[in-house]
């Protein structure tokens, strides 16, 4: 498990700016408590995937020996240790949604980008993968792109979404049927007058 | 059914304002120095008569929790965690806590963090979960604005930091010795206890680690008394929860309800029934993806709360019901579970990092019948090894649905390995 | 202290002890894999769970500290099916290659399997293969045996000090690695193997060599630096096949450097395994008796004020002690031990010994390192100084060039200048030091081994005597030698007699021609230029720099293949022991000198080695005593002078290249080449 190699790394002045207030918020010397967010930080601003450059880079920045941070990029499963797509299309296949029809979810993102699980499409587009539960169970089943959920979605909803991001549109997050957030689909129950 | 006046949660759905001014109107951060005043020990004693327990999944005594930590420092500040790692499979509900009202979770840290004489709360947010942690994030600035939290607290003379820390994508973080770790920056493997975080958590300081749910509660639980949250639910299983019904049922959903509600009529209030009507459930997993499945016979007289499915030999869990009706192969519903927590595991110890494993591989092959009837005894056996022998609770939260779904469907996975016998070879494995 | 109940039998322990440990203390033997009494307590093999009453589930022995009143239970069937349990999934992926495995028949994982494993496998679904990590010319890796117990990550962080070693990735497909490929830059990188406890990490160099159970093993001493490590040499008929570690808490504790353990190879390269006589400006083989009798021929011819001798690094007691009663009664007193021209006063022990002792490191609450550098000096002196680091409560500082020791340093100063400085009273630092409660001072070769040596010797006297490092019970000075030889020649009086020259003076008598003879008795570390026309006498095991410029070759035993004394830094005296015969036709070497006593016609007093030691031990009472270091009495020792304004610098510039054995190692070259070639630079540790 090695990375691939990559152009140098370091913190634009924002980002260093950025750290510098993470690393405020713990306690003096608990530097290392700022490596999840710093680690974050760093592959958002290299396309959404860490090279050993930035690894190290963000090693040095907090003063830790790079072995603590390779132990925490490959631990994580929200770093991304290779190149990938613009679009990270990541669904939930964990029983909640299973059970209610994440396999024709998976399905139609296949069919959609003509790539399997853990591929990339040839114009470096979108990366399809699947996850463990998002923790939106209610709103099964659910996909995770970019920062967003969009739950409460099926093949059809799903190739949607897919087909705005391709065309360059941004698709509303959320429930994809006409829904509030985690209430019952014909609406609220309670708190109706609240 | 719980009636709205006594909802803590009323901005669930997100249906008004989550900022300040809304949650204001909704009564939070009304009376807060005064509640302080009170003194430490008034808000632990509450929170000890309140009956609320831990709602992260263990149920351990809140009031008891809080007083664990050090009443005189030794010079090393105390910290309080709230665990918002969610991702038990099946639990939603502190997402909606973090997003729609998260002035109450925030007025919980202040309140709690002042009884067990924290410096400072770090909300440990799971790092998927990004658009919360921004309303999060959004709500605590306010609060720092409104001289609500930062130095002299509500005007209380009390000192208080409230932090956001964001994960990075690991289930096990929500086990509290390996949150722990990964808010000290390191891989989320779990710590080993003793030290319990009261006497050395994290930094190496006394630390109180509660779930999202349970600090949001606080507040109102000392605003409105303990012996109101206590009118709700059976003894030793009081106060209202949030509940989570995903799967089988016409209307997924969150809702708040009083503990010890019957499952029944959870589902049926609340989710429009069971997919097909009542008589087509299958089973139901109680409490996440941790408790095991009770079927149906089982689920038509059962409450909702610890001690009832305890003694079902399944768990309230973090109280998030999958409904699985007759159309689900539940052997493939457990082995998916299964592959989960091999996925989890942290690999640290030795029986969940080999055992979880090999649990999903003979629940696959059992899946498609490619597999022998013995297996079934060796597969419950692998499973007691995994059981209590981890470091912490994620071999006992693999091994619990592969037990259940032994005790309860045994018939259907041995009709499962027979059928795919009969059929011809070697196309048997579909 | 508390009591508790263990299997019925009442047992009172140690507070802070663990209840593995409370065990172990009544004889009932807990199986363990991950748990090791100098490493951090990990708890992930949970191998060691047994029963304690009140807890619903069966805890880890070996991190639960025991409690008043604990009743535990370690032979139920609880107990028993846990074990079974951990020990069949710890072999489900595990390869069973144990027939082509090195750690076969020395392996935790084969022992405990045949206690608590079952005689099949459950398991049919794929194993699980890892691929292997490149870490260097030393350690092989075979990771699919891996355990995880991470042993070895623990030891290179903790103990090693290098932060290289890591978990990569989780759950079922977690690896321990580097993540970049990278050799560890650490010497005692070769620990690792002995602490895995399956075949994950095993030895480099002897891979494939030989099997355990054909291995006869001796316990003696190594002599690679000047710290006497214990160690168990493996041989196999006349071969060396591997050198382990053995136990001494007081001075290598259960480690070794990677040098001592990994030199070995050099013990069969380059050997002088017959006599040689230069004939015609060429070395030529000849028999004992031409050998002998060419080099008695050119001693008589020379007279006793004109032949001088050199004592190299390895050189044992009993060999110095030969020669120099020899050149006693030839007349000539000049002799001298220290090849580098150290200028350490002989006629004071206490001013060439390492008083504090290598176990005293640990009592200590300040240290000055004044031009050395211990990590590669005495890497065990360096892993102490950082075990009590890790403790807390030390501060080291140093004199001379900046150093990565693996813990912090507070470098005051480069050279003599701020040694004075220090010794004139006027540095702060004379404040923190006399404030300690137990200062010490180790002062390197690097400050002694230089022109002002003997000045630098008496300023670091005066440091001592003012800031009171000398006092009841304790002795903070300390000599830190690098040559195995160095304190035996000291104490046996190998340095020049009355008007007799010093290393030094006997270059320049031969370069001018004034001393017609040197003797260099395994003398290799010296300018072989300078010997000029002098004929030159070698008698040593290893064909370096002075076999390459000898007339005559005497050859000789190395440590491995004789019985000899040699004294450590500390003043312990301790023994080898003969592991091999010696190659060919060489011979032990107080032997060599005994047999050209009477080619001289100078026949020396003593037949057999016992009565050479009994020789020495008259002369020298305190060399009696084996193994302690009693230390000894303190007194005035350096000469006061002008000291130069050079910075100090350590004489090693190459760990891996120190001697005539190591610079024979394949092994040794290839660290060379790794470490000293490419990282020197960057881990600072070169000055």
């Amino acid at each position: 498990m090695s990375a691939p190699a990559a152009a140098p790394f370091a913190f634009t002045p924002a980002n260093v700016e950025q750290a510098n207030a993470i690393v405020a918020k713990y306690p003096q010397g608990k530097q290392q408590s700022a490596l999840l967010p710093l680690l974050d930080l760093a592959q958002r601003q290299n396309d959404g995937w860490l090279p050993r450059a930035a690894m190290d880079h963000v090693a040095a920045f907090l003063g830790l020996a790079p072995i603590r941070v390779y132990e925490v990029a490959t631990f994580y499963t929200m770093y991304n240790l290779r190149p990938i797509g613009r679009h990270h299309v990541q669904v939930c296949t964990t029983t909640p949604c299973w059970l209610r029809g994440s396999d024709q979810v998976l399905d139609a993102c296949k069919k959609r980008l003509g790539v399997d699980v853990g591929e990339t499409t040839p114009d470096g587009k979108f990366t399809l993968s699947e996850v463990e539960c998002l923790a939106a169970c209610v709103n099964a089943p659910v996909a995770w792109i970019g920062d967003d959920f969009y739950e409460d979605i099926d093949g059809a909803s799903m190739t949607r979404i897919l087909d705005d991001l391709a065309a360059g549109k941004q698709p509303k997050p959320g429930p994809q049927v006409k829904r509030q957030t985690s209430a019952p689909v014909s609406g609220a129950k309670t708190l109706k007058d609240a | 059914m719980l009636s709205d006046k006594d909802r803590i949660f009323t901005n669930l759905y997100g249906r008004e304002d989550w900022r300040l001014a809304g949650a204001r109107k909704r009564g939070d951060w009304s009376g807060t120095k005064e509640i302080m005043a009170k003194g430490q020990d008034w808000i632990i004693d509450e929170m000890k008569a309140s009956g609320l327990r831990g709602r992260g999944g263990a149920g351990f005594p809140t009031g008891m929790k809080w007083s664990f930590m050090p009443k005189k420092s030794d010079g090393r500040p105390s910290f309080l965690v709230v665990n918002a790692d969610e991702g038990e499979p099946g639990t939603c509900k502190d997402r909606d806590m973090l997003r729609h009202d998260p002035h109450k979770l925030i007025e919980g840290c202040l309140l709690g963090g002042y009884a067990m004489r924290c410096r400072a709360a770090y909300i440990y947010i799971r790092g998927e979960l990004i658009r919360e942690a921004e309303t999060l994030q959004a709500a605590i600035d306010e609060c720092y604005d409104a001289g609500l939290i930062g130095k002299n607290a509500c005007g209380s003379g009390y000192d208080f930091d409230v932090y956001v820390h964001r994960g990075a994508g690991a289930y096990i973080c929500g086990e509290e010795m390996a949150l722990i770790e990964s808010l000290e920056g390191k891989p989320g493997k779990p710590r080993l206890k003793p030290p319990f975080p009261a006497a050395s958590g994290v930094w190496g300081c006394p630390t109180t680690v509660n779930n999202v749910e349970t600090i949001a509660v606080a507040p109102t639980i000392l605003r409105r008394g303990a012996s109101w949250f206590a009118s709700f639910g059976r003894p030793n299983n009081t106060g209202t929860k949030v509940y989570c019904i995903s799967g089988h049922v016409n209307e997924p959903c969150n809702v708040e309800e009083s503990m010890s509600i019957p499952l029944r009529e959870l589902i049926d209030k609340h989710c429009g029934g069971v997919r097909g009507g009542w008589d087509n459930l299958l089973a139901v997993i109680p409490g996440g993806s941790s408790t095991p499945l009770i079927p149906k016979a089982v689920c038509d007289t059962i409450l909702m709360d610890f001690d009832a499915l305890r003694e079902a030999k399944s768990g309230l869990g973090t109280a998030a019901v999958i409904v699985m009706d007759k159309s689900t192969d539940l052997i493939k519903a457990i082995s998916r579970l299964a592959k989960f927590y091999m996925h989890e595991s942290c690999g640290q110890c030795t029986p969940c990092r080999e055992g979880t494993g090999w649990m999903w591989r003979m629940l696959e092959r059992m899946a498609k019948g490619n597999a022998t009837v013995d297996e079934i005894d060796m597969l419950l056996d692998v499973a007691n090894e995994i059981d209590g022998h981890t470091i912490c609770a994620l071999g006992d939260g693999a091994a619990w649905p592969v037990q259940g779904l032994i005790r309860h469907f045994r018939p259907v996975i041995e009709d499962r390995i027979r059928t795919a016998r009969l059929k011809p070879l070697p196309t048997a494995a579909e | 202290m508390p009591k508790l109940t263990i299997n019925g039998t009442e047992v009172t322990v140690d507070a802070g002890k663990t209840v593995l440990q409370a065990c172990e203390q009544i004889g009932i033997e807990i199986p363990r894999f991950c748990y090791h009494d100098r490493l951090q307590i990990a708890g992930n093999c949970r191998m060691c769970l047994v029963e304690m009453e009140k807890s619903p589930k069966p805890i880890a022995s070996c991190a639960m500290p025991v409690n008043e009143g604990m009743v535990i239970r370690t032979n139920t069937a609880k107990v028993k099916k846990a074990r079974n349990g951990v020990m069949e999934f710890l072999l489900i992926n595990h390869p069973l290659d144990c027939p082509i495995c090195d750690q076969g028949g020395e392996c935790d994982l084969q022992d405990q399997a045949m206690a608590y494993g079952l005689d099949r496998s459950r398991y049919t679904e794929h194993k699980r293969a890892v691929p292997d990590k490149d870490l260097g010319p030393l350690v092989e890796t075979h990771m699919t045996r891996c355990i995880h117990c991470t042993r070895c990550i623990r030891f290179a962080t903790d103990i090693a000090g290098v932060e290289e070693l890591g978990t990569m990735g989780r759950g079922e497909h977690m690896e321990i690695g580097t993540y970049v490929e990278k050799a560890l830059t650490s010497e005692l990188s070769g620990n690792m193997i002995d602490l895995c406890p399956v075949g994950a990490l095993n030895s480099k160099p002897y891979a494939y060599t030989a099997r355990t159970w054909e291995l006869v093993r001796t316990e003696t001493i190594d002599v690679h630096d000047a710290l006497g490590s214990n160690i168990n040499v493996n041989a196999r008929g006349r071969e060396v096949m591997r050198v382990l570690p053995r136990l001494n808490e007081d001075i290598n504790e259960e480690w070794i450097s990677d040098k001592t353990r990994f030199a070995y190879d050099g013990l069969r390269r380059g050997r002088l395994d017959q006599p040689y006589v230069r004939k015609n400006g060429k070395l030529a083989p000849a028999t004992w008796k031409e050998a002998l009798s060419a080099t008695a021929g050119a001693i008589t011819g020379a007279g006793g004020g004109s032949i001088a001798a050199i004592a190299g690094d390895l050189a044992c007691v009993e060999s110095m002690t030969a020669l120099k009663d020899l050149f006693d009664q030839l007349g000539s007193p000049h002799r001298d031990c220290r090849q580098d021209g150290a200028q350490l006063d002989p006629s004071v022990r206490a001013g060439y010994l390492f008083n504090t002792t290598i176990a005293g490191i640990e009592e200590s609450d300040v240290c000055l390192l004044i031009g050395t550098n211990p990590r590669w000096e005495a890497a065990l002196v360096n892993a102490r100084l950082r075990k009590r680091y890790l403790r807390g409560g030390f501060r080291v500082f140093s004199i001379g060039p900046r150093l990565d020791l693996t813990f912090p340093v507070e470098t005051l100063g480069a050279g003599p200048e701020t040694l004075e400085a220090i010794a004139a009273g006027g540095h702060p630092f004379v404040e923190t030091l006399s404030a300690a409660k137990r200062p010490m001072m180790i002062l390197g070769q690097g400050a002694l081994a230089r022109a002002d040596g003997s000045a630098i010797l008496a300023a670091a006297w005066r440091i001592a005597v003012t800031c009171r490092l000398v006092r009841d019970g304790w002795n903070g000075f300390n000599v830190l030698h690098i040559a195995a030889a160095r304190v035996g020649g000291l104490d046996i009086g190998f340095v020049p007699g009355k008007g007799g020259l010093d290393v030094s003076g006997m270059l320049d008598g031969a370069s001018s021609g004034k001393t017609q003879v040197v003797y260099l008795l395994g003398a290799d570390e010296i300018d072989v230029r300078r010997l000029g026309s002098a004929f030159v006498i070698y008698q040593g095991h290893h064909g370096d720099a002075g076999a390459n410029r000898a007339d005559v070759i005497l050859p000789g035993a190395a440590y491995t293949e004789k019985s000899a004394l040699y004294v450590n830094t500390e003043g312990r005296v301790q023994q080898t022991k003969r592991v091999v015969f010696p190659p060919g036709e060489a011979r032990e070497d107080w032997s060599i000198v005994r047999a050209l006593s009477e080619a001289i016609g100078a026949r020396l007093p003593y037949d057999n080695l016992a009565e050479l030691r009994q020789r020495i031990e008259r002369a020298h009472p305190h060399l009696a005593e084996r193994g302690v270091a009693p230390g000894a009495p303190w007194s005035s020792f350096g000469h006061e002078g002008r000291m130069d304004q050079a910075p100090f610098r350590s004489p090693i510039d190459d760990f891996y290249m120190t001697n005539a054995i190591c610079r024979a190692s394949e092994t040794m070259a290839a660290c060379s080449a790794l470490y000293v070639g490419s990282t020197a630079g960057k881990t600072g540790t070169h000055g």
